[in-house]
């Protein structure tokens, strides 16, 4: 375990590791990149859905359903799979990303509207507003706990996922755990596993403080507990 | 042609095998995790003061993705089961703690008076009065980690174990769809087919519940 110490200190130390296409610097980019637009398509996505069924009510079962069933399905397989099907590229694997992280986002963004005081929102209502006026300025503001807790849940999933982009061919910090397996590079290994556990962590602390600003000051203790919530919905990689 | 069905009738005999070295991995990991899980609720009930951080490391644990923790493991234990079963059960310890106290917690105070009164001894209440109370959240705990257990063990096909992942591996390395999909529909039957067996398990233990409305 001492030796395996070292390596890795010595491994993170080698300048070699810090430039060129295979630098560390690189591969962080790399796998930003991929987790920042498959979030943003997953949010551009599941945001609309989870509103819109959130504040009709309707289509709810399916929805909670849907999520259920889409736990049980491996995302390993399923890029493994869009790759066989559609080659290398980016587009299999933010396919892959974005219907991994769909889910949890429609879920909690259909609670958050559906935990909205009926009173409130009748209120809204009977004082002339339009129903697009009750969603923005009623029914986003008090669901955001659970919104941004969706986003955050699945932002930290989708960051611990891209990691199987290797797999496929791509970078990523994946990239180092892919190649030090296939080379039995052992500390090589476990950067890249340090590196994505690293990464995953500052996704979740850079979302919590997010949700905090975003979140008005009344429903803080609210926001707590709907982290604590959803967090056990989700599954990483 | 992408689903050869002369496959699957010539390999049958690998494909039950990986079947079955998933349902082992996703047992143990579940069955330890337990384990593991239950004596700590019964302590975070006895003592209040440990919860928070009992819960704070298994979250802690909860979000380190996969691959990485399955990855550290390596220096370890090599490439052996353990290396899987180790961060499968500490996967499950987040949603099999937390379930399991707020399931005990979630008992009626006017109950545990009630069986205070009748003469219950503190251990006789918890077995015959709080944990049967509790059976549905303590359930509903185990099919969620079950289910995600599931879709992990796939991913040791990494690591040299993998169940059904190595189905996953075997058709992408060959370029060949069918095991794949093999692979992808048993493990999401296996899911599902586990997730109602403890729903039914959770319908057989607590019978008082099974009255419509």
């Amino acid at each position: 375990m001492f030796e395996v110490t070292t390596s890795l200190i010595e491994w993170f130390a080698d300048p070699i590791n810090w430039q060129g296409p295979n630098g560390i610097p690189t591969r962080v980019l790399e796998h930003i990149y991929y987790s920042v637009l498959a979030i943003v398509l997953a949010v551009a996505i599941a945001q609309p859905v989870g509103i819109l069924i959130g504040h009709t009510g309707r289509g709810g079962a399916l929805a909670i359903n849907l999520t259920n069933a889409a736990r049980a399905v491996p995302t390993f397989g399923v890029i493994l799979l869009t790759f066989l099907v559609a080659g290398i590229g980016l587009a299999p694997v933010l396919v892959a990303l974005v219907v991994l992280a769909i889910p949890s986002m429609v879920t909690n963004t259909y609670a958050g509207f559906r935990a909205v005081d009926r009173d409130v929102r009748d209120s809204a209502v009977g004082m002339g507003m339009t129903g697009w006026q009750v969603i923005r300025r009623v029914e986003i503001p008090v669901a955001m706990p659970l919104i941004m807790a969706g986003v955050r849940i699945s932002a930290v999933q989708i960051v611990a996922t891209a990691t199987f982009a290797a797999v496929v061919s791509l970078g990523g910090l994946g990239r180092y755990i892919i190649d030090g397996l296939a080379q039995q590079d052992l500390p090589e290994v476990l950067a890249g596993a340090i590196l994505v556990a690293a990464l995953s962590l500052l996704t979740e602390l850079g979302l919590s403080r997010l949700q905090r600003v975003v979140v008005s000051s009344g429903l803080q203790e609210e926001s707590e507990e709907a982290s604590m919530e959803t967090r056990l919905e989700g599954t990483t990689g | 042609m992408i689903f050869d069905w002369a496959w699957v009738a010539d390999n049958l005999g690998d494909i039950w095998a990986a079947l079955a070295e998933h349902i082992v991995l996703t047992v143990i990991p579940i069955g330890l995790g337990f384990l593991m899980a239950f004596p700590m609720a019964l302590a975070s009930i006895r003592w209040p003061g440990l919860y928070s951080p009992l819960l704070g490391v298994a979250g802690i644990l909860f979000s380190i993705p996969t691959l990485a923790l399955f990855v550290v493991m390596i220096p370890f234990t090599g490439l052996s089961k353990a290396t899987a079963i180790v961060p499968l059960t500490l996967y499950t310890l987040l949603i099999l703690l937390r379930n399991t106290v707020e399931g005990l917690k979630g008992v009626p105070v006017h109950v545990r008076e009630a069986a205070e009164a009748m003469g219950y001894t503190r251990t006789r209440q918890l077995f015959r009065i709080e944990l049967p109370l509790a059976v549905p959240v303590i359930v509903a705990g185990l099919r969620i980690a079950t289910v995600n257990t599931i879709a992990y063990v796939a991913i040791t096909a990494l690591i040299g174990q993998g169940g059904l992942g190595n189905l996953f591996m075997d058709g992408f390395l060959r370029q060949f769809p069918t095991p794949l999909i093999v692979g992808l529909v048993l493990s999401v039957t296996l899911a599902v087919t586990a997730d109602l067996g403890l729903l039914g398990v959770q319908r057989v233990l607590t019978p008082w519940q099974r009255d419509p409305g």
